[in-house]
């Protein structure tokens, strides 16, 4: 997916054209902020201690079409009855609305590793959160350059 | 509105991790766009996918509009037992669409 550098000054062009467009379209779209991310965070895993690590968010670098991104999650687990992932939350901070999916695991989901395709309106950075049968909650998150918004 | 298409193993050994692969033709409208009288269209997407095994769920994605149109959801599961994997995609409108295979499991 990664361009040759050469390609990066027609890429600069795209993303003012396609921020552009956006506008155009959605005159009032207001987007989320970082903020507005952590407070949904709250929201969902309440006032919980959170630690970066063990959770792997693997999304392109750089999205030629934020309409569909390529997003997989894992989490090493072994996911039995005592010790398993719970859930996992995506969330995007530039989005019009913060939540993304969440993905809810039991000991017989057997491996916390999903896929699926998401809307990212503009660059911006993606959160995962995952909780763990333990209460505890470990999180990652990822920046994915947006060429043109799925907004 | 919406056709599923559900990729599940026909066989397993019991305790195997397997992988499963669902899509489904849904426009996932977010309810942020509008039309072209300037008029917003309503939101309707498919707001929970649910993977149940012999009835109990194995597998649950809550869906907000920023998933794409035409989702797609890969996950794992294990193969504990001989049956059936059924999905259900529960729309914004209330309609349950839904898709299930049959597993043998040695």
């Amino acid at each position: 997916m990664v361009k040759p550098e050469s390609g990066l000054n027609r890429r600069q062009a795209m993303v003012a054209m396609g921020g552009a467009a956006c506008v155009g379209v959605l005159p009032n779209l207001a987007w989320a902020t970082p903020a507005e991310a952590e407070a949904a965070v709250k929201a969902l895993i309440g006032s919980t201690a959170t630690t970066e690590g063990r959770v792997q968010l693997k999304l392109p670098q750089i999205a030629e079409n934020g309409a569909t991104v390529q997003l997989r999650v894992l989490v090493d687990s072994p996911m039995t009855a005592a010790d398993h992932v719970k859930a996992i939350h995506i969330l995007a901070e530039g989005n019009p609305l913060p939540g993304v999916a969440s993905f809810h695991f039991t000991a017989r989901s057997g491996k916390a590793d999903v896929s699926t395709r998401i809307r990212l309106g503009k660059t911006q950075n993606v959160h995962a959160v995952a909780v763990m049968s333990n209460g505890s909650v470990w999180r990652a998150k990822e920046e994915v350059k947006v060429t043109v918004g799925g907004c | 509105m919406a056709s599923a298409k559900i990729k599940v193993p026909e066989t397993a050994k019991k305790g195997e991790v397997i992988e499963i692969k669902t899509s489904i033709t849904h426009d996932m409208e977010s309810g942020q766009r509008k039309d072209a009288n300037d008029k917003p269209i309503p939101r309707r997407i498919i707001n929970t996918f649910t993977c149940k095994y012999n009835g109990t769920e194995v597998f649950r994605m809550d869906l907000h509009p920023a998933v794409s149109a035409n989702p797609y959801i890969s996950f794992f599961v294990v193969a504990t037992e001989t049956g059936k994997i059924e999905m259900f995609w529960n729309d914004d409108n209330g309609e349950i669409y839904t898709a299930a295979s049959s597993i043998t499991v040695s």
